[in-house]
């Protein structure tokens, strides 16, 4: 690791003022991602500002009839909450399914959707259940938020601090993932609402995408069988070691299906 | 910070890992490093009674908090409960992994006091083990929850 500046704001104005006058330094949330990443020297900031000592943005409270979770919230409050638990449970099966126990004691949910990784569970969460970012200068819709590779519509310096979700009829995430590391390979979350239904799809592509044709047929009749001949191109899929986009655009496909299965 | 229930103060740099701190600093080589990406698990240790991967923490992070390591589980000459387990269901080989195969089990337990098979299993999703195929860490689990809940 190369030497960095370790700071631990206990508001977010100082966090926000800190992090704009200094280009090159970083927030820190619950560091899964980010540590790993300094620690093979693939970033260098001047300084980390540690924002878990912001207890105002660690919460889970119902708002309207969804939900309103503050960015510093860790995958494991998420997925042992009784109130995620009763009004959307798939985010609290998403959250529980996360890496392992040791990383959902210390990730957290703004801090995994501010990194836009293509193979992170929570951008699917997010984009599936239309959910509003909010940050510390405005509120993002999820269709506008995730705009590339790690890319987002945040700005420099700008923070997440809550996400509101709103209540599904239904949904589910169904991965199918990486035996080692647990990221997905491919997720698909699936969410009816009475307006239609959500399919937004992580693992498969650059970033976390929707699926309209999906959507529309599952609109028309929420069935497994709306989907399951449905497919989706391979074309600009991820390829790795893990998966090629063919085998990805096929995983698609049957993990929509699984979803919609375990609902009806 | 309190490192196994006594009070510890060193002045490390920011980029420390907790880690390095409780190994190289304090001398508590109980915990290992595995493989230095946050995968493997041998660097598991608690903070404030929760799991932790202790290479992928920084030391600074812990000021303050209570850590707790594999030394500081028995009490006394007295094995925990999952220790000894451990060592009469051999659930272990050469060792390695079993500091934070331990202390992930221990805190398992705490979340849930009868885990099934399945459960235990998909716990240790965070630890590796190379030698035993894991079918007597699972039993010696098994057999703490047994124990444990008296």
């Amino acid at each position: 690791m190369y030497e960095f500046a370790y700071n631990r704001p206990t508001s977010l104005e100082e966090a926000v003022k800190a992090l704009a006058a200094d280009a090159d330094a970083k927030p820190l949330a619950g560091g899964m991602t980010l540590l790993p990443t300094i620690k093979q020297r693939l970033a260098k900031p001047s300084a980390l500002f540690d924002l878990s000592g912001i207890a105002s943005l660690a919460y889970i409270k119902r708002a309207g009839d969804g939900l309103e979770i503050g960015a510093m919230t860790r995958h494991v409050d998420v997925a042992r909450s009784a109130d995620v638990q009763q009004v959307i449970p798939a985010l609290a099966q998403l959250a529980g399914g996360i890496g392992d126990p040791q990383v959902r004691n210390r990730g957290t949910m703004g801090g995994s959707v501010a990194n836009s990784d293509p193979a992170a569970d929570y951008p699917a969460g997010v984009l599936g259940l239309g959910a509003t970012i909010v940050t510390n200068k405005r509120e993002i819709k999820a269709d506008d938020f995730f705009t590339g590779l790690f890319s987002t519509a945040l700005a420099e310096g700008e923070l997440i601090t809550a996400i509101r979700f709103p209540k599904p009829e239904k949904a589910h995430y169904k991965k199918f993932p990486n035996p080692a590391s647990r990221y997905a390979i491919v997720g698909v979350f699936v969410a009816k609402f009475a307006s239609g239904a959500r399919v937004a799809v992580t693992g498969a592509g650059p970033y976390v995408f929707r699926v309209p044709e999906m959507e529309k047929a599952l609109t028309a009749s929420f069935t497994p069988a709306a989907v399951k001949d449905i497919k989706v191109s391979d074309k600009d899929l991820n390829k790795d070691l893990h998966a090629s986009p063919e085998y990805r655009a096929h995983l698609v496909t049957v993990m929509a299906r699984r979803a919609v299965e375990a609902m009806v | 910070m309190t490192v196994n229930g006594k009070k510890a103060s060193a002045t490390v740099e920011s980029r420390t890992l907790l880690v390095q701190l409780l190994r190289e600093h304090l001398g508590l080589t109980g915990t290992h490093v595995g493989c230095d990406t946050s995968q493997c698990g041998a660097c598991v240790v608690h903070v404030n009674g929760e799991s932790v991967k202790s290479c992928t923490y920084l030391a600074v992070q812990a000021a303050g908090k209570e850590v707790l390591t594999i030394e500081g589980l028995a009490t006394g000459d007295e094995l925990h409960p999952m220790q000894a387990a451990f060592r009469e269901h051999h659930g272990l080989q050469c060792g390695f992994c079993t500091p934070g195969m331990v202390l992930s089990a221990v805190d398992l337990l705490k979340n849930n006091k009868k885990p099934t098979e399945h459960e235990i299993r998909e716990w240790l999703e965070g630890n590796l083990c190379r030698c035993t195929g894991y079918h007597n860490i699972v039993k010696a689990i098994q057999a703490a929850s047994e124990t444990m809940a008296g």
